[in-house]
This record gives structure tokens, C-alpha cells and sequence, in this order.
């Protein structure tokens, strides 16, 4: 029976995933390659060609998507860490403060949150509105339904995925070993650069897979901030699934941004020289 | 040293700024949930009002919406906690065949992009002709949190000694005496910290959501439907609600663990 114990605690949660994660990722990889439509039911063909037919379509939107979730990640690092930095070395007995209005925003609906942006940005809103009633804006200044509105949104929705784990990385840093760097005579900017960034590099990493990943695909911010010029990989495989009922069409899309994303990880992880990406990512 | 202190100055300033901007759009919902607006729209500030809070269940569909998401989120929240924490147990103290496997299992559920899960949910349910309702939805919403219970709880578990189990069975404690009376209590803090973040994750979720619903609205859908018509101010009163009871939990508990050590 004790032998038993750790597969019957396992069962659930092991068939759980097996049978919702796995077996659905053989159906979606079986739909994408078959032919038909939502009246006249599919059939398996093998049609290799709804992946060429989809990325010939689609290639726009799904280019646009990286870019979009890299210009928005690469702005994340830029701004978080400075935040992680401060809040680790000198945040004192107010760390945990700080920590808590940073993750203020997640007490909100991450939707609520996009349409409050979409207020605050608004043409005639509260912010823009009242400039341009002052004269500071010209009248025909937007931002909203510009690229400049989704990456700031990405930007803002996901900035936090981004500072806690280079927290985490650099709070475990011994103050003890940069002061010994600057003992040993290497100038401030010297120590960080040779002692604290290396070290931080693990939260780094975590840090830009955590944001990258959901950041290309999500569809939220740009259907709510992007006007129809900003249209994301996200809404067409929303919009073919739900929509349209093209279901190979949408499952080659979703596997084929799978695969960019992995891809994208792994070539990551060999430039960075990361010997252990599960282990980087599950801290 | 004494180079530092503008720059520290000037980090310190920085965390503020990212701090103030974090929050703007919380404050900007607050502030609209109190805006007298005549038109149908509730994008320009027209005087302060309380009207919003008091007629807070008229939209009939805005209040089931709620009521399924909270429903939706109790009972995920509930089976999460179950099937994850057997998990959690089974992964930080057992050894078993396919315990590699398993650990990456849970790591994929956690790093699959949710657009990408729901849409292979859909797939799934599509192929086997399953109709699309509330329990479609809690089966996705149990996948996506399934993985942070395991995690959570499994930090906890790693961290146990294994001599006050042992010590509860030579004392004559059965199997599951002990596991009520030492082995829950001790990893309680993790388990309920996994069933927060479920809750949460389910209350919040919009994107796997989508896909699983059918013709059942939660919360976040809602939301979105109502984008091109435009968001009554009910909305942001029932946002500025669960974000004040949010914060007041997390302070409450913040206070709690601080007595407790």
C-alpha cells in the first residue's frame, strides 16, 4: 500500500493534464492538417497546405506580433530594472512595500485595466483632452490606435512578470562581494557590470520568458488600444476559430506561433549560454 | 561611495515614477465608477455622483456575468487545490515511475502562452463534439492553475522535515492522522497561497476563457463585448470593489503572518 501512496496522489492531477494538455495538442495538431468546413464536418487529409496558406496570409500580423512582444519586452528590461535594482540594494525595511505597489495593478481585471488605459489615452480623455484644452498638444494629437498605444500597453500590463524575478535574482546577491569588488579597486559602474549584472542574468532570463511569451500573444491589447492597423497573430486566431469556424486554419496559426515562440527561447538560451532553461524559468 | 547618492536619488525617484504609472489606470477606474455621465458614453469627466454604486445589479446580464465568474472561480478554486496539492505531495516527497514526465507537464501547463491552450482546448472539444458551458470553462481554468498549486505547494513540501511525520507514526498516528493533524498544517501556507492565485487567475482570465465558453458569459467577457457600445460605470464600481477587498485580504494577511512570527 505505501508503495501505491505516490501514484495514487499523482493520478488525478497526472490524468488531469494528460487528457486536457496533451491529448489537445494532438487534436489541434490533427485539425491543422485536415480539410473542410464547420457545416460539411473535416476530414484528415494531411494538407500540409493550410500552414503554407495561413503564414502566406498571415505572415504580417504574425511578424508584427514579435516585434511587438520584443519591442514591449526589451522596454520592460529597460525600466524594471532599475526598479529591481533599487528596491533590492537599497529598498531597506521597505522592500516588501514597494513589492506590494508594484503588484497593485494585479488586484484589477487585466481587462478592466486595458479599458482604463484606453480612458486615460483617450482622444478627447482626462489626460490628452486637457492638454490640448491648454494648448500643450496640437488638436490632432493622438496615441491611441498607434503602435506606440499597444507596446505601452504590453509594456505596462506585463512590467511586473519582469521586476520580480531580477528581484529575485538580485536580492540574492551578497552586498559583501561588490564591496569586495570596489576594494579590490574596480569603480562603481566596473563592479556592476562584472559582479552584479552576471549574477542578476538568471533573473534576466526568467524575467524576458515570462513577459515575451504571453506579450506576442496576447490579443487584449491590441484589440482594445490598436484600432484595426495593429491587428496582432492573437485576434486572427481568435477571430478564425470563433468567428470564422476555420478551425485548420487557427490550429496551423497556434502551432505554427508555438514553434516561432520555442524557437525563439531556445536560441535565446544558447546565446545566453543558460545551461538550464526549466530551472531559470520555474524560479 | 558618496558618487552613488545621486544616482540612488535618482533610482529612487524611477521606482516612484513606475509605481504612479502601474496604479494610473486603477485610478482612473475608481474615479469614472463616481462620473455623472449623461451620454451613453463614460469617457469625459461630468461631476461626481454615487448614483453607480446604488444601482450597482441593475444590468441584469453584468450581474449573472459576475455571478458565473465567481461560481466558476469557487469551484476551479476547489478542485485546483484537491488535484494539486496530491500533486504537489506526490512530487516534493515521493519517488515514482514518471515523475520526470510529470514535472514537465507541470512545467508546460505553466509556460504554454494561454492563447495557445485555449485554443488547442477548443480543438479537443470540438473533435469530440463536448457542448461548450461552465464546466468546459472550469476544466480549463483547473489546467491553467493547476501547475501554481503543484509549485507552491511543493516548495512547501521539500521544505518539511520528514522525522515529524515519522516521529506522528511512532506514536501510533494512522496514515491519515498524521496527514490531517502534521503534514496539512505544515504545508497549509503554500496550499492556500495556490488556492489565491487560482482564484485570481480564474476571476481574471479572458483568453482560454474565449474559446472553452459557448454561450456562458464570465466577468472579463463581458467586458470585452461591451467595449464597442462602451463600458457602463457599473463596471468600474464592481472593479473598485474587488480591488478594495483584494487589498484589504492581502493587508489582513500581511498583518497575520507578521504576528505570527
Amino acid at each position: 500500500m505505501r508503495r501505491l501512496t505516490p501514484y495514487l496522489l499523482a493520478l488525478p492531477g497526472w490524468m488531469w493534464l494528460a487528457i486536457f494538455l496533451v491529448v489537445p495538442m494532438a487534436a489541434m495538431a490533427s485539425v491543422s492538417l485536415q480539410t473542410g468546413n464547420a457545416i460539411d464536418g473535416y476530414a484528415m487529409t494531411f494538407a500540409v497546405s493550410n500552414y503554407t496558406d495561413a503564414l502566406g496570409r498571415y505572415s504580417t500580423q504574425l511578424v508584427r506580433s514579435l516585434v511587438y512582444g520584443g519591442l514591449a519586452t526589451a522596454a520592460m528590461l529597460v525600466i524594471g530594472y532599475p526598479v529591481a535594482y533599487w528596491i533590492a540594494f537599497r529598498g531597506g525595511r521597505r522592500k516588501s512595500v514597494y513589492l506590494f505597489l508594484l503588484l497593485l495593478p494585479f488586484f484589477v481585471s487585466f481587462v478592466l485595466r486595458t479599458i482604463s488605459w484606453n480612458f486615460l489615452l483617450a482622444d478627447n480623455g482626462i489626460l490628452f483632452g486637457t492638454l490640448k484644452s491648454w494648448g500643450v498638444l496640437p488638436a490632432d494629437f493622438h496615441v491611441l490606435a498607434t503602435t506606440v498605444a499597444v507596446v505601452g500597453g504590453l509594456t505596462y500590463n506585463f512590467l511586473p512578470f519582469m521586476i520580480l524575478p531580477i528581484y529575485v535574482a538580485l536580492e540574492r546577491v551578497d552586498p559583501r562581494v561588490v564591496e569586495a569588488a570596489q576594494d579590490l579597486y574596480a569603480t562603481r559602474t566596473a563592479a556592476f557590470r562584472r559582479v552584479v549584472l552576471p549574477l542578476s542574468l538568471p533573473g534576466v532570463f526568467a524575467g524576458v520568458l515570462m513577459t515575451f511569451v504571453p506579450a506576442t500573444a496576447d490579443p487584449i491589447n491590441a484589440a482594445i488600444l490598436g484600432g484595426t492597423a495593429n491587428t496582432m497573430i492573437g485576434n486572427i486566431i481568435q477571430t478564425e476559430y470563433l468567428t470564422n469556424l476555420n478551425y485548420p486554419t487557427a490550429s496551423a496559426l497556434s502551432f505554427t506561433l508555438m514553434a516561432v515562440l520555442l524557437v525563439g527561447i531556445f536560441v535565446y538560451a544558447r546565446a545566453l549560454g543558460t545551461e538550464n532553461v526549466l530551472e531559470a524559468a520555474a524560479r | 561611495m558618496r558618487g552613488g547618492r545621486v544616482g540612488d536619488r535618482l533610482l529612487h525617484l524611477w521606482t516612484w515614477l513606475v509605481i504612479v504609472w502601474l496604479s494610473s489606470p486603477i485610478a482612473v477606474m475608481i474615479l469614472f465608477g463616481f462620473n455623472d455621465k449623461k451620454s451613453k458614453s463614460n469617457t469625459t469627466w461630468q461631476g461626481f455622483t454615487l448614483r453607480w454604486y446604488g444601482e450597482l445589479f441593475d444590468i441584469d446580464d453584468l450581474t449573472t456575468a459576475l455571478t458565473n465568474s465567481l461560481v466558476i472561480a469557487v469551484v476551479s478554486t476547489a478542485v485546483t487545490v484537491v488535484i494539486g496539492t496530491m500533486l504537489g505531495l506526490a512530487l516534493g516527497r515521493h519517488r515514482f515511475r514518471g515523475k520526470g514526465v510529470t514535472n514537465f507537464l507541470v512545467f508546460a501547463a505553466i509556460s504554454t502562452p494561454e492563447l495557445v491552450m485555449g485554443a488547442s482546448l477548443l480543438s479537443l472539444f470540438v473533435s469530440g463534439n463536448v457542448p461548450r458551458d461552465s464546466v468546459t470553462i472550469i476544466i480549463a481554468h483547473v489546467l491553467f492553475s493547476l501547475s501554481f498549486v503543484v509549485v507552491t505547494v511543493r516548495a512547501r513540501v521539500v521544505g518539511l522535515d520528514p522525522s515529524l511525520e515519522e516521529a506522528a507514526r511512532d506514536l501510533g498516528a494512522s496514515a491519515w492522522g498524521t496527514f490531517r493533524q502534521v503534514t496539512l498544517p505544515s504545508i497549509l501556507p503554500g496550499v492556500l497561497a495556490g488556492a489565491m492565485l487560482s482564484f485570481a487567475l480564474s476571476i481574471d482570465d479572458y483568453v482560454v476563457t474565449s474559446f472553452v465558453n459557448g454561450s456562458t458569459v464570465t466577468f472579463p467577457l463581458w467586458i470585452v463585448g461591451a467595449v464597442k457600445t462602451g463600458i457602463p460605470p457599473q463596471v468600474n464600481v464592481m472593479g473598485t470593489l474587488i480591488f478594495g477587498i483584494g487589498v484589504l485580504i492581502a493587508i489582513g494577511n500581511a498583518v497575520a503572518a507578521r504576528r505570527r512570527t
